[in-house]
Order: structure tokens, then sequence, then C-alpha cells
């Protein structure tokens, strides 16, 4: 409000200070401190954009390819590959991350040594070189033999898929071993006790009592690492493997727009994560039940209670 | 209760001499590395037995309650639970180290309450009370949270039942871990300093349950600070230090006219 007007009319205004009825006190109303600073900072940033712009704007960039082939049939496959095996070597990544962190947790000197090895080697060693090492098997293993169950071809069972799906999981296992451990450090030892009290098994208390309050622990890291995933599974192209990077830089080398297909690329990145980061505030929120004494609002809710409140003093 | 030589005369009506005991303790040590905490304890306490354990703080008191159930091993000496050797099995003159899934179903008739409450923070408080029916004794939902919801309202929370513990206060939190426990339906109950954690304020609420538990002839071992409780409610009292039982007998004789100089000092201080 106005200073003008607030002079005049102190009743009429629904003024933040409004001093209670019968206090001695008149609200304050100074004048506010002036952030000159403020405001140069805003005009350089602005104008550093500016330019910026106008830099793109100058390039040659065939803006209309990148419309044409947003929605291109190979792009489209590329981004299905994409979350196909993002999501497939993440799934990998959780399974071997809980068995290995319990692994090293476990009073089996076997098992905790074991476990250390594979989180040494494979956070050890970069995963473009795992890739790699997966897709070149054959080299020195001709054939897969597993006796009597299973026998074939190194390089019938090595697809790309199959040299991706190893090189990320088995990375992701390791980091997520990490992550899973100290979730379940995090676990106050007496819901252990509390569980062991009632007569629950070892097996029963992790599944049923610690797990599911590792997960609170656990959860915003692991989104973090899946959003890594979607973006770290572009070096799968190294193996053959046709996701998204693949595709538009295949596309853009036939058709003469690289830079415009990396921009398809890069769009289509943006769009995977920010939608599964949405999805990773839903699950935070599901496992924060009775860790907070009210859940904070979803988004959708904020937005209904803004309209309720838009509309209720027409009803008052 | 009693330590094995004194008489019971006191001892609530049933009890007479060849009664086996709930709980029988002789000669039990408990170390953790150097640290000697139980250095022999013998004890015996009867069916519908109320007993208080007192001392200092480091007598060793939780820790023996805790080697009950066997969330501690001893390390010397025996110990029963209605008959049953804890945490072994006796073949010819060998101990036989007993399987977890085995240490798990004798904790199953042992109904245990903590200091911290211990609440599991992710279910609600009916949840709380249906988990150890439904997981460890398979029972079915339907039936387990109609009788974990009459539990609840025995400790006069049948309308929190829908509330996560961190909703609760203190005290509300304890007695829904005493229901957490009863649900169970044990023979024995083990209180580890139940009331210590609580508001002043909220103390006379879990003790009014645990009064009533102990009407209804429930088998209590209550490690404690509150003398006013263990005089109205305790059939027997332990005066533990350093690791030992000094004293025990009825409360209002312990309490009143206690015999040993360490006794003394203790009560002189926290009366």
């Amino acid at each position: 409000m106005s200073d003008t007007t607030a002079g005049r009319t102190p009743e009429g205004t629904a003024g933040p200070a409004e001093p209670p009825p019968g206090s001695p006190y008149e609200a304050i109303r100074a004048i506010p401190v002036r952030h000159y600073g403020r405001w140069i900072a805003a005009v350089v940033v602005v104008a550093a954009l500016a330019l910026l712009a106008y830099g793109f704007s100058q390039g040659k960039i065939i803006w209309g390819t990148v419309g044409d082939k947003l929605f291109d049939h190979t792009v489209m496959t590329g981004v299905w590959h994409t979350v196909l095996i993002s999501v497939c070597a993440m799934a990998m990544g959780l399974v071997l991350g809980v068995l290995f962190a319990v692994m090293r947790l476990s009073k089996n000197p076997v098992t905790g040594a074991v476990s250390w090895l594979y989180i040494w080697f494979f956070r050890g060693t970069p995963v473009y070189v795992q890739l790699l090492m997966w897709f070149n098997l054959s080299l020195i293993f001709h054939t897969i033999n597993l006796g009597p169950i299973y026998k074939n071809d190194t390089v019938a069972v090595m697809t790309p898929f199959v040299a991706a799906l190893l090189g990320l999981g088995l990375n992701e296992g390791a980091y997520m071993a990490e992550i899973v451990r100290a979730g379940i450090q995090s676990v106050d030892e007496g819901q252990t006790e509390a569980s062991h009290a009632l007569g629950m098994t070892g097996a029963q208390t992790m599944r049923r009592i610690v797990l599911p309050q590792a997960m609170r622990v656990i959860i915003p890291p692991t989104g973090n690492e899946f959003i890594n995933m979607l973006k770290t599974s572009s070096l799968v192209s190294v193996v053959q493997y046709s996701e998204l990077l693949r595709a538009t830089s295949d596309i853009g080398i036939s058709s003469n727009a690289i830079m415009e297909m990396y921009f398809v690329a890069s769009l289509w990145y943006l769009v995977l994560t920010s939608v599964f980061s949405v999805g990773q505030y839903y699950l935070e929120r599901r496992y924060a039940r009775g860790s907070l004494r009210s859940l904070p609002l979803t988004p959708w809710q904020k937005v209904r209670a803004n309209l309720t409140t838009l509309r209720r003093p027409k009803v008052a | 209760m009693s330590t094995h030589d004194m008489a019971k005369p006191d001892t609530a009506e049933p009890v007479a001499g060849g009664v086996e005991p709930m709980v029988r303790a002789e000669n039990v040590h408990k170390s953790f590395g150097a640290a000697h905490i139980l250095k022999g304890i013998d004890l015996e306490v009867a069916p519908r037995e109320v007993c208080c354990l007192i001392g200092p703080s480091g007598s060793g008191k939780s820790t023996f309650l805790r080697c009950i159930n066997h969330l501690e091993q001893i390390n010397a000496g025996r110990l029963w639970v209605d008959g049953d050797l804890v945490g072994y099995r006796q073949r010819g003159d060998r101990l036989h180290e007993l399987r977890d899934r085995e240490v798990a179903a004798k904790r199953r008739d042992i109904g245990m309450v903590f200091q911290r409450f211990n609440l599991f923070p992710h279910m609600t408080a009916i949840e709380n009370v249906m988990e150890g029916p439904v997981q460890v004794k398979r029972e079915a939902k339907a039936a387990a949270r109609e009788r974990a919801a009459a539990l609840l309202e025995r400790v006069g929370l049948a309308d929190k039942a829908g509330s996560y513990p961190s909703q609760l206060s203190g005290g509300q939190q304890q007695r829904v871990a005493i229901a957490r426990a009863l649900a169970m339906e044990p023979k024995l109950m083990l209180f580890d300093e139940p009331t210590s954690a609580l508001d002043p304020e909220l103390v006379g609420d879990v003790l009014d349950v645990m009064r009533g538990l102990a009407e209804d002839g429930m088998t209590m071992i209550v490690v404690t600070h509150e003398m006013g409780f263990a005089r109205e409610v305790g059939d027997s009292l332990v005066f533990m230090d350093d690791g030992v039982v000094v004293e025990s007998g009825h409360p209002r004789q312990v309490l009143g006219d206690p015999q040993h100089e360490r006794t003394r000092t203790f009560l002189s201080k926290v009366l």
C-alpha cells in the first residue's frame, strides 16, 4: 500500500502490521532501504543474457531441423532405449547395491571382503572402460560355459544391450552399495532391538523395520544417481547400443545437421531428467511418512489450496 | 522374587513351594570387553510377581534385564526363563548356542519396554501394535487389528490408532510401546526404565497402565527409579550396585529398613 492512503485510512487497509485493537502502539511504516546493488546486478545479468541470445540468433543454426527431428521415429526409439537401459541398469544397481551393502555389514568376514573388493574395483575404474571390456569380452572368452546349465558363444550373448546393461548396472551397484550401507547404518540401533524383542528374525527386522526407515536416507541420493544414469547412458553409444545420443548423432552426420541434432538430444535429456525429478519428489514424500509431523503439500495440492483461498471471498 | 535363600512369605497369593520360577538367574556374569558389568547375579522371580530393580546408574540393572531376553549374551552362570535356558540348549554337560530363529521364537513370550520407547516411526500406533502378531505369529490382519485396537483402548489411546509416533507425546509413545509388547501375549514383561525419558507430568499415565498390568497378574521385572511405584506395586525389590545384588526383599522392608550401608546411601539420595 502507498504512504498516502495508509495515513488516511488505517482501518480500511489490511496491512500486515495492523496494531491489535486497544494497543497503544502504532504500526511502523518506515521508508525501506533501497538496494541499488541488486538493481545494477539485475541489469548486468539481463544484458549478458541478451548478448547470448543475440549470439545464438546469428549462429548458423537451422532451427527448423530441431523442430522437424524432435519427434522423428529414430529419435523416439533412441529416447525409449535411453529410458530402457537407464531403468534396467538402475534396477540392477539397486538389487546389487542392497545385496553388497548387506554383505558388507554382515558378520561374515568373507562376504565383507568380497563386497569391499567389488566396490573397490567397480567404483575405482571408469565406467567407459568397463563398458569397453564387457563389449570386447569375446576376445578372451570365446564361449560362455556354465557347465550343464548354459553354454553359448560370447559374441551371441554380448549384444550391445547386454554389454551396456552389465557395464552400467555393475558400476551402479557399487555406488548403490555405499548409499544403501549409509542408509542402513543411519537407522537407530534401538529399532533393531525393539524388533528382536518382539521375536522377529534378522531377515524380518531388515525387511520390515530397518530398510523402510533407511529408505528415507537412501532415496535422495538414489534419485541423483538415476538422473546421473540417464545422462551417463549416453556413454553406451560406444558399445553400439542405439540410445538417444547415438540415434541423434547418426542423423546429424547423415543430414549434415550435427549441432542441431545435439540440441534435439539435449532437449530430450532435459525432458527425461525433469520428469524423473518430479517422480523423485513424490517418492521422497512417500517415505517421509512418520518422520514429519505433517507432510508438505504437493505442488498440485498447493495449487488447489490457492484456488480455494481465491474462491473463498465469494463464498463468505 | 528374592535371592534364593530367602523365603517369600508376602509374595501374592499363589506360589507355594514347588512352583517353577518364571525367571531364575544363577551366578550370572557379563563383560563388555574389559568392563565387568555383572559379577554373579542370583535372582528368582515367581510367576505373577512384580520385581523392581533399583540401583545407581552403571550398576548393571539394564544389562541384566537385556540378558533375560538374550539381547545380551551372558559370559558365565545360568539363566532360565520359564524353565528354559536363555540362549542355549544343554545336551549332556555341553551347552549349544541356539540358532537366531530359535532365540527369536523364545523372545515371543517375553515383552520388553524400552527407556527410549523405540516405536517404529514409519508405522502408525496401531500398525506398531499389529506388527508382532502379524509378522511373528502370522495372525490374520483383520483379527490382529481388532486386538490391537482393544489394546490401545486398554492403554487409553483408542483415539490415537492412526497417529504416527512423531505425533504422540512421550507418555503416549510409551503406552503404545507397552501395547505393542502386550500384543504378543507374553508370559513375562521387562521394563527398562520406562518412565525415565518422560516429562514428570506424563509419568503417571504410564505407571497407571503398568499398575493395571500388575493387578491382572502379569509377571514383571521393572528397572525403575520410581520408588513410589516400587513400594505400592512391587512384590519384591532388588537393590543392585556394581554388578551384584546387594540387598533384596519386600519393597517396604528394603525401602523402610535397609540392611546394607550401600543401600542406605543410595536411598538417602533418591528418596
